[in-house]
C-alpha cells in the first residue's frame, strides 16, 4: 500500500470518530482525531495482529493509555474487522460493549481497560516484561496523551522501562499541546518532552504525527533499537481534519451537534 | 502452643514452596523485599523476581500487565502503600480486569509499632473489600498463612492478603483444615461469640480463657477471609445471642462492618466491635500500643461483658 491508501483508511476512521461521538452525544473527539494517523499506522501496517484470532500467541499488543480517545481505537478495530462497523454507533449507550473508555472484557482486540491516565503505560511495562520472560516475540505499543505526562505514574513506568531494558516496548506521545483546561504550557508545562524521556533512558524520536512516511520510519527505528525502550514523540493537531475543531481545547470532550457533525463528516470526505 | 512466627515470615517461606511447584509464579516488590520477606523468593528464583523500586503505583500496574500476560503475581509492599497509595491502580487496573494479582501487604496495623502513625494502616481491609471481585484475607498465624497462600495463588483472580510485622503465636497444627472463604471455630461457647481476624485471634483466645475462668463460655471464630465472608458461620454465631468482632483495623468498614452488614440482614443480635477507634496511632512498642488503643484480650473481655 502507498501512503495514499493509509490516508484513506485514516479518513474513514476520522469519519467514524465524528459519527460515534455525535451518536453518543458525548465523548472525546479532539484527541481521537489527533491520534488517527498513528493508530492507523499501528493497526494497518506495524502490528502483527489477527482480527480472526484476537488472542493469537506472539501477537503485538497496543494499549490506549489515553483511554478517553476510545473512539479512534474502536473505529480502527472495526475497520480492521474485529467487530462490525455498524456497532460503532452504540458507543457509550447502555448495554453496549463500546464503553466510554476501553474495556478489554467487552471488545475483541482491546488489550487493557484504560481511562485512568498513566496506568495503561505502566501495565505495558508488565506486558513487555512478561514477553521477555517468555521469550515471546510480540512487541508492546502504548499511546499517551501529552497532558497525561503530568501523571507521576508515567515517570515511574518510564524509569522501570529503561531499567529493565524493554526494547520490546514502544511509547508514542500524541503531542497536540492541548488538554481540557487549555494549553499544556498554561496548565502544567510538560516540555521538554524529548529531553525528559532521553534522560530516563529512552531512544527518542520526534516526528510529524500526521506524516505516514515519518510514522513508519519511526516504528522501523524503534524495532531496530536494542537494549532500551523507544519513545516516539508525534507532533499532532488536536481535532485534525475538522476545520472548526483543529487546535481547539474546547473540542477535547464535547460532542458535535447535528449541523456540526454533518459539516465535520463532509470535510472528512464522508456522509452522515 | 507452638513457636511464634510473624505472618510475613510464613509468607516468605510459602512463596519459595509455591515457586518450586509453580513456574508461573512471579514475585514483585518495591524496595522492601527484606522486610516483606519476598527476598527469600528472589534468592531462589531471581529471574522471576522484579524489584520496582520505591514506586508502588507502578508496582501494581506492572503486576497487572504480567498477570494479563498469563503470570500469577504476588506483589508486596507495606499495607499503607499497597492498599493506600496504590488503591486506584488496584481498583482500576487489577480489579476492573480481574487480573490474577495477589496484593500481599505486610506491616499492617498498630503492631508496626515504632514507625508510628504514617505506617500504621487501619483502612486497608475497608478499602480492599469495596472492590468488586477482590478476595480479602487476613491470616492469624504462620500455619494458616502458608495454607491460605497456596489457595490464594490457586484462586484465579485478584486477592488482598494482609500480613503482620510482629511475631504471633501459632494456633493451627500443620495440616489443619483451613479453607479460603470459610471461618473456623477455634473454640465453642454458648453465651457469646468473638469473631476475630489476623493477630486478634490470639487475643480472642486469651479473652475466652479469661471469661471461662469467670464462668462465661464464649466461642471464637478465626475469620481469616473477610471477603467473601462466611455468612453461614456468622448466622450460627448469632445464635449465641451476642457477637464481638476483633480486628487490628479501624472499627469503620473492616471486619466489624462486614459482619454487621451480614447480621443486620440475616440474624440481628447484640454486637460490639473491638479495633482501632476513629483515630491515628503513634510510635511505641507493639504491646504498649495494643493496650493504649484498645486491641487486647482485656478489651475483648470488656466488650463481651458489656453485651451480656
Amino acid at each position: 500500500m502507498d501512503f495514499k491508501e493509509y490516508q484513506e483508511i485514516a479518513s474513514r476512521i476520522r469519519v467514524d470518530i465524528v459519527k460515534q461521538v455525535h451518536s453518543a452525544g458525548s465523548g472525546h473527539p479532539g484527541g481521537s482525531l489527533s491520534a488517527a494517523d498513528i493508530v492507523t499506522a499501528l493497526y494497518f501496517k506495524e502490528m502483527n495482529i489477527d482480527p480472526q484470532n484476537p488472542k493469537m500467541e506472539g501477537r503485538d499488543k497496543f494499549v490506549l493509555s489515553k483511554g478517553h480517545a476510545a473512539p479512534v481505537q474502536y473505529a480502527a478495530l472495526a475497520e480492521k474487522g474485529f467487530f462490525p462497523v455498524e456497532e460503532l454507533l452504540t458507543l457509550r449507550k447502555l448495554g453496549s460493549h463500546l464503553q466510554g473508555h476501553p474495556n478489554r472484557d467487552k471488545v475483541p482486540g482491546i488489550e487493557m481497560s484504560t481511562g485512568s491516565l498513566g496506568q495503561g503505560f505502566a501495565v505495558c511495562v508488565g506486558m513487555a516484561l512478561a514477553n521477555k520472560l517468555d521469550k515471546d516475540p510480540g512487541r508492546v505499543y502504548t499511546l499517551l496523551g501529552d497532558g497525561e505526562l503530568q501523571e507521576g505514574l508515567i515517570w515511574e513506568a518510564a524509569m522501570a522501562s529503561a531499567h529493565y531494558k524493554l526494547d520490546n516496548l514502544c511509547v508514542i506521545v500524541d503531542w497536540n499541546g492541548l488538554q481540557i483546561d487549555g494549553k499544556n504550557d498554561d496548565v502544567m508545562g510538560v516540555k521538554p518532552i524529548d529531553a525528559k524521556f532521553e534522560s530516563f533512558g529512552f531512544n527518542v524520536l520526534v516526528i510529524d504525527g500526521h506524516d505516514f512516511g515519518q510514522i513508519f520510519d519511526a516504528f522501523d527505528k524503534a524495532r531496530e533499537c536494542k537494549g532500551k525502550p523507544t519513545c516516539i514523540i508525534a507532533k499532532t493537531s488536536k481535532g485534525k481534519g475538522v476545520s472548526f475543531m483543529e487546535d481547539q481545547a474546547g473540542w477535547h470532550g464535547k460532542a458535535p451537534n447535528d449541523e456540526q457533525a454533518k459539516q465535520a463528516v463532509e470535510e472528512l470526505g464522508g456522509t452522515l | 502452643m507452638a513457636e511464634k512466627m510473624a505472618t510475613r515470615q510464613a509468607y516468605g517461606k510459602a512463596l519459595v514452596e509455591i515457586g518450586k511447584e509453580n513456574p508461573n509464579l512471579v514475585v514483585m516488590d518495591a524496595d522492601l523485599s527484606k522486610s516483606t520477606m519476598t527476598a527469600e523468593f528472589k534468592n531462589e528464583f531471581p529471574e522471576r523476581f522484579f524489584n520496582m523500586g520505591i514506586a508502588e503505583q507502578n508496582l501494581y500496574a506492572t503486576a497487572c500487565g504480567l498477570a494479563l500476560s498469563g503470570k500469577v503475581v504476588c506483589a508486596s509492599t507495606f499495607a499503607m502503600f499497597a492498599a493506600g497509595r496504590a488503591f486506584e491502580i488496584i481498583r482500576n487496573s487489577i480489579g476492573y480486569t480481574r487480573a490474577n494479582v495477589k496484593v500481599c501487604a505486610t506491616h499492617a496495623g498498630i503492631t508496626v509499632g515504632e514507625d508510628g502513625a504514617s505506617h500504621q494502616t487501619f483502612e486497608d481491609l475497608a478499602l480492599m473489600r469495596t472492590i468488586p471481585g477482590m478476595t480479602v484475607v487476613n491470616p492469624c498465624d504462620g500455619v494458616s498463612t502458608m495454607t491460605l497462600m497456596k489457595q490464594v495463588v490457586e484462586h484465579d483472580g485478584p486477592c488482598y492478603v494482609r500480613l503482620g510485622r510482629a511475631s504471633v503465636p501459632t494456633f493451627y497444627e500443620e495440616g489443619a483444615k483451613i479453607e479460603l472463604g470459610k471461618g473456623n471455630w477455634l473454640r465453642r461457647g454458648d453465651m457469646a461469640t468473638v469473631v476475630a481476624t489476623g493477630i486478634m485471634v490470639s487475643e480472642a483466645m486469651a479473652a475466652a480463657e479469661e471469661l471461662a475462668a469467670k464462668g462465661i463460655e464464649v466461642g471464637v471464630i478465626d475469620m481469616h477471609t473477610i471477603k467473601p465472608l462466611d455468612e453461614d458461620i456468622l448466622v450460627e454465631a448469632a445464635k449465641t445471642g451476642a457477637v464481638v468482632t476483633a480486628e487490628e483495623h479501624s472499627v469503620i468498614g473492616g471486619l466489624g462492618g462486614a459482619v454487621a452488614e451480614v447480621l443486620v440482614k440475616k440474624a440481628p443480635c447484640k454486637m460490639a466491635m473491638v479495633g482501632q477507634q476513629d483515630t491515628f496511632g503513634e510510635s511505641g512498642k507493639p504491646d504498649e500500643l495494643k493496650a493504649k488503643y484498645g486491641m487486647t484480650a482485656a478489651d475483648i473481655v470488656k466488650a463481651v461483658e458489656t453485651l451480656l
